[in-house]
Formats: C-alpha cells, structure tokens, sequence
C-alpha cells in the first residue's frame, strides 16, 4: 500500500531550510566530537554515532513539536537533537556528568527528555516500538492531537516487538509513525543476509498499513514521507511504516574496527552526502548563500566545543545520586 | 469491631474487580488492557458486553460501565502490550496491564525489566511509569508447568518494581487501590486459588498502603511469615499447633517490594522463631531473601534456626496427587514448626 500523496505537505521554505541546516550540523559535528573526545577516553561506556542519517532524524522531526513522542535506538543523538533535546545537556549526560540531561545516570543510550517528547535513546534493540505504540495509545485516548514516531533499525525490524508492535498500532488504529532507518548493517552484519526481504517497507503490507521506501540520505524526500505520514496519523487514519536507506559514517560502536565494510562504499556514501545535497540546493535555489551557511557551520562548532568545555569542568553526581530516583515514593 | 454496616462479603475475585472500578470512575487515565478481559473484541452482539471478562471472570463487567475505549482487548502480544502500556504510562495514561499468568513473564520480560523499572532512574527522576501489572500466580487446579508458578522473587528482585501479594478480599481490594493509585511500575500478583474465596471487605476507598504487612494471627511461640495463599495453609496449621500448645503468629507482608521489615523482626523478637512459608520454588525466593534479613537483623532474637517451607525445586506436575505433593500445605508448616522445640 502506498502512502496518499494527494494531501499537500507543507513545502519548505528558506527560513526553515536554515533551520533543518543547522539541526542537520549541529548533529554532525555533535556526533563527531563525541567520537574524537571518546578517544580521548572523556567518554565512558559506548557510543554509537549517527553521523551520515541526518536527514532522517531532521526530515522526520520538523513535522513534531513538543506534544508528539519519539522513542530512539542505541544510536540516539540525532534524533535527541532533532527533537530539541538540550545539546548542552546531552554532551554532559555523555560524560556522566551532574549537569546531564537525566543528572548522569543514563548516559550515551539511555538519554531522555520526556517534556520534550523524547521517550529516549535505547540499549535494547527493538524495545522504542512498543513504548512508541503506547505514546500514540496515550495521544488517542487522551485526544491531544499528538503522534508517536518509533526510529528503529534495520536489526530491529527482525525483532518480535517490530511485529507486535505494527500489529497493534494497526488493529487499534493508532497515531504511529514507524521509522526503519536501513543503514545496511545490523552490527557487522549486512542485511542482505539477516533481512529475509529486500525492502523491509515490503512487510508493512501484511499489516495492512502504507508502507514506502525513501532515500534517507535526501532531506526532502524523508521531509515529504514523514509529513504524509505524520498528517495521515493525526487526522485518525492509522499507521505508517518509512524505510529510510542510510549509510552511517562510523562503525556500529565507537572501537568497531569495521573490517565488514570497504572505504569504497564508505565513499560512495560520502559523495551524497546529506548535508552537503541540502547546501548545494539551498545556494542553487537562493535559498542561502554559502557565507550564510557557513556561519552556521562556525558558529554550531563554537557552541559545541563550548559545551564540550563546560562538561569536562562540570560536577560528577554526588554518590547520594546513586540511591535516588529508583522510584517515585519506596 | 466493624458492624455489618461498615462491611460486606466480596469473593477475592470481586473484591479486585471492585477495586479497578472505583478507581476507573476516580481517574480518567486508568484504562484495563490484557487477553480478553472483556473478551468478544469487535463481534456485533458483544459491543458492549463481554464473552469471558477475564479467563476467570475476574474482569467480568467492566466493558459495560467503561466501553471498549478504556476496556481493551489485545492480541496474544505480550510484548507489544506490555511495552505499550510501559509508554503509555510514561507519556500520561494510568494503565493496568493483564499479564494473564505470571509464568508468560519471558515473552515480554525486557519491557518490564529493562524498560519500565529503570526508566525512571536511567532519565534522572525525569519520568515516571505509574503502571500496574496484574497477574495470576499459584498451582492447585491442575493447570500444569506452564501455568501454575509463582515467580514473584524474580520482580521482588529488581530495583524499580513493587510488588503485592495479596492474600485475603479485604487486602486485595485495599491494596489495589493503592497499586493504581501509585506513581511507581507495580506488579500485582494474584493466587488464582483464592478467587473464589469469601471475606469481610470494608466500605471505604482509602486504600491500604504499600509496605505494611499485616498480622493475621496473634501468637506468642513462633512466627510464621506467610505469603498469599500461604497464609490461610499456615492458618490452618496454627489451629493444629494451638491443640498442642503452640501458639503462631502469623504475619502476611503482603507487599513483597517494598517490604516491612520492621513488622517481621518485632515479631521474631517476641517469639525467638521463624518459620517463612511460600509457594515459590526455594531457591534465591522471597523466602531466603526474609531469612536472611531476619538473620542478618534480628539474629539475637533467635532460639533456634530459621526454617523455610516452599515448593520443591521443580516445574509444577500435572498429576493431581503431584501437584498436591508441590504445594505446601498445613501438615507440611506444622511439621516445620514443631522442629523448632
């Protein structure tokens, strides 16, 4: 089943190129800095970074204000910042620091902001759809409105809770939105080997929900995807599937010696970029000018590497912080 | 001494049934989701009516005061419910969730372990997850391996759950109440032997809170502390006991997590002995967890050594006069007991 393209989404002007520009480098350089400061050894535990799927993240989370859910994956900056999550608080939270967006005791796959809509980042592969379909049972039975959106992977799509999960969004005709961000690899292995089918969108038909492959690495391609799907989940008419193809820069964790992927591809990648396709069209179109966005591009660094400052002379936790926030009353 | 007026005469299953109403007419957000707890989903002349209200009919009624919207009807889909409800009470719903037998816990384990009861602190007190999780526990109708286990110390076992093991009307209807009305991931477990059971349950809506136990029986010789179902066979033991002249105390903790330590050690320090009784298979089971807090803490109140009677360490039989064998019953405690002098 296709997506109903006969409804209009909303086209996007230059202000709001510049917007989705700037989110798209803000998670760029912020995952890009996570990855040299872990080898610098100031971050603990694991990351895994993002960097090359921003137009996912940001095509899907222009349509989303405050009121709508997302929920997340091990991979979970980008969609942290799309969704407004603090930038400042998220660099700390990835040092463990007191000043972090959950005080230091989530860290890299555990960050949140749940007054943001951002039911967080994720350790379990496969565990945001379910939590996603229940935000969105949430925003039918309370009438707010609201959408939940589930980003997952192309792994997790072989998850039992990937079924269970389009299922019940399907049978209850909930306000979801489920996102497959395909980047080719689950871990180190492809998927042409661990997907039984070529186009994991394919399994939205026995759901009896509009399923549609986009090219994850075109901004606006994702932009109009999510919108129809998005408008179609607001106006009560049920669940979508989006399979984004994407490419990640960095291996599936920060360590990964990435020995199952070739510096061919990784280039073949790198010639469409997402970030560089939406600057060439915003100078083509005189939607900006290239010092416009290169301002941008200076200015997120300084931000960044100021809160990258701040985070290394921010307080640990106290050690009572260890005995805290289990429950709300014991 | 309560009056007739104050009380009435509920079975176990009603009095939980009760319980769910009055608090579905309290708050809007509380909404029942499991297999077939009204039953009949989408089938025209059971609009609003229910084919089973429960597999035990414990559900049974509910659909007609609250509809279909509040009342719902899953797939067989523990994971996707079970994780749903987890999101749904993180984003503003107060669900209750129907986990129709503890023993299903491993297909929908990771949203409760890893997503519901650490959400709250892995976001920094940033969220909260006021979910209760109902489910059956307890072997004695035959029902077989997978469907008779008890299990509780596995969710007693974890940080961020709370758990409730009821053992009369009164504290079921009470302490749910109060589950529903807690901010905090509850599971509520439920003996499926006592649905059937009759007891006095008090008007009111207070609600009994969590972490106080309760003593069933006032004795001066040993304690007995004893959990669900396990209550009424230490009952029955002390009546023996007490032809002998033995007097039990009997203490039913009656929330496993958090538990009212205080309660327990104050009556092993009157008795000087303790003799835990419980369902569950022995190893690592509530059961060890309150002897060794009792050993650990109230080990100069002790006269003799702490006694633990449970289940084997084995599935629960089919055949009926195995399954009797797997279930401790009130000769088994007495026996126990009378070790102790």
């Amino acid at each position: 089943m296709a997506i109903d393209t006969s409804q209009a989404v909303a086209p996007i002007d230059a202000a709001r190129l510049l917007e989705m520009y700037e989110r798209m480098v803000q998670i760029r350089i912020f995952e890009d800095l996570a990855g040299k400061h872990f080898a610098d050894g100031l971050v603990p535990g694991f990351v895994h970074l993002y960097a090359g799927e921003e137009a996912v993240a940001v095509g899907v989370c222009s349509h989303l204000t405050d009121r709508d859910y997302i929920t997340s994956t091990h991979r979970g900056h980008g969609h942290c910042i799309a969704k407004g999550v603090d930038i400042d608080g998220m660099v700390a939270e990835l040092m463990g620091k007191a000043t972090g967006t959950c005080k230091g005791k989530g860290g890299s796959m555990h960050i949140a902001d749940v007054d943001k809509g951002m039911l967080g980042a994720n350790g379990i592969v496969g565990a945001g759809l379910p939590l996603a379909t229940g935000a969105a049972l949430t925003a039918k039975t309370l009438g707010t409105g609201g959408v939940a959106v589930s980003f997952f992977g192309d792994g997790a799509s072989n998850q039992g809770t990937f079924h269970e999960s389009l299922n019940l969004a399907a049978i209850w005709n909930l306000p979801a939105v489920f996102v497959c961000e395909n980047n080719g690899y689950a871990e180190s292995t492809p998927v042409h080997y661990h997907c039984s089918t070529v186009d994991i969108a394919n399994r939205a038909a026995g759901y009896e929900m509009p399923g549609i492959v986009v090219d994850g690495l075109d901004l606006f391609a994702v932009y109009e995807a999510a919108g129809e799907a998005i408008a179609r989940a607001r106006r009560g008419e049920g669940p979508s599937l989006i399979e984004a193809k994407t490419y990640r820069y960095y291996g599936h964790f920060q360590g990964d010696m990435v020995t199952y992927r070739t510096d061919e591809e990784l280039n073949r990648f790198k010639e469409r970029d997402a970030i560089q396709s939406v600057r060439n069209y915003a100078v083509q179109h005189g939607m900006a000018s290239a010092e416009e966005l290169d301002a941008i591009d200076t200015h997120t660094r300084e931000h960044l590497e100021r809160a990258w400052k701040n985070a290394k002379s921010a307080p640990w936790p106290e050690e009572s912080e260890l005995l805290t926030d289990v429950y709300v009353s014991y | 001494m309560v009056t007739a007026a104050e009380t009435r005469v509920m079975t176990f299953g009603d009095a939980i049934n009760d319980a769910m109403r009055t608090a579905m007419r309290e708050d809007k957000r509380v909404i029942l989701m499991g297999e077939d707890v009204a039953g009949g989903a989408e089938i025209d002349h059971l609009i609003n009516d229910d084919a089973w209200g429960g597999p035990m009919g414990v559900t049974k009624g509910l659909v007609q005061e609250f509809g279909r919207d509040r009342i719902l009807d899953t797939p067989i889909t523990e994971s996707g419910f079970i994780g749903a409800a987890v999101g749904a009470a993180t984003t503003g719903l107060r669900p209750i969730a129907e986990l129709m037998f503890v023993d299903f816990f491993g297909c929908c384990m990771d949203q409760i372990f890893d997503q519901g009861a650490k959400l709250r602190y892995m976001f920094g007190g940033k969220a909260k997850c006021p979910l209760v999780i109902r489910t059956m526990i307890g072997a004695g109708v035959n029902a077989a391996a997978q469907h008779s286990g008890v299990h509780y110390s596995v969710f007693t076992h974890m940080p961020g759950i709370k758990c409730i093991a009821p053992s009369t009307p009164a504290d079921a209807r009470g302490l749910l109440l109060s589950a529903i009305r807690d901010d905090d991931l509850v599971m509520f477990f439920e003996n499926k032997v006592l649905y059937a059971m009759k007891g006095e349950v008090p008007e009111g809506d207070e609600g009994i809170p969590l972490g106080v136990a309760d003593i069933k029986r006032v004795g001066s010789d040993v304690t007995i502390v004893a959990i669900s179902r396990m209550v009424h066979q230490s009952l029955a033991a002390a009546e023996a006991l007490a032809a002998e002249g033995i007097e039990a105390e009997i203490v039913d903790p009656r929330t496993l997590s958090p538990l009212d330590d205080d309660t327990i050690l104050e009556s092993v320090r009157k008795t000087h002995r303790l003799v835990v009784v419980d369902e569950d298979n022995p190893r690592c089971s509530v059961a060890t967890d309150i002897a060794a807090m009792v050993a650990d803490k109230g080990f100069d109140y002790l006269d003799a050594p702490i006694k633990i009677v449970t289940a084997p360490h084995t599935p629960v039989p089919f055949s009926p006069p195995l399954e009797q064998a797997y279930v401790p019953t009130p000769e088994k405690i007495a026996d126990v007991v009378r070790q102790l002098f």
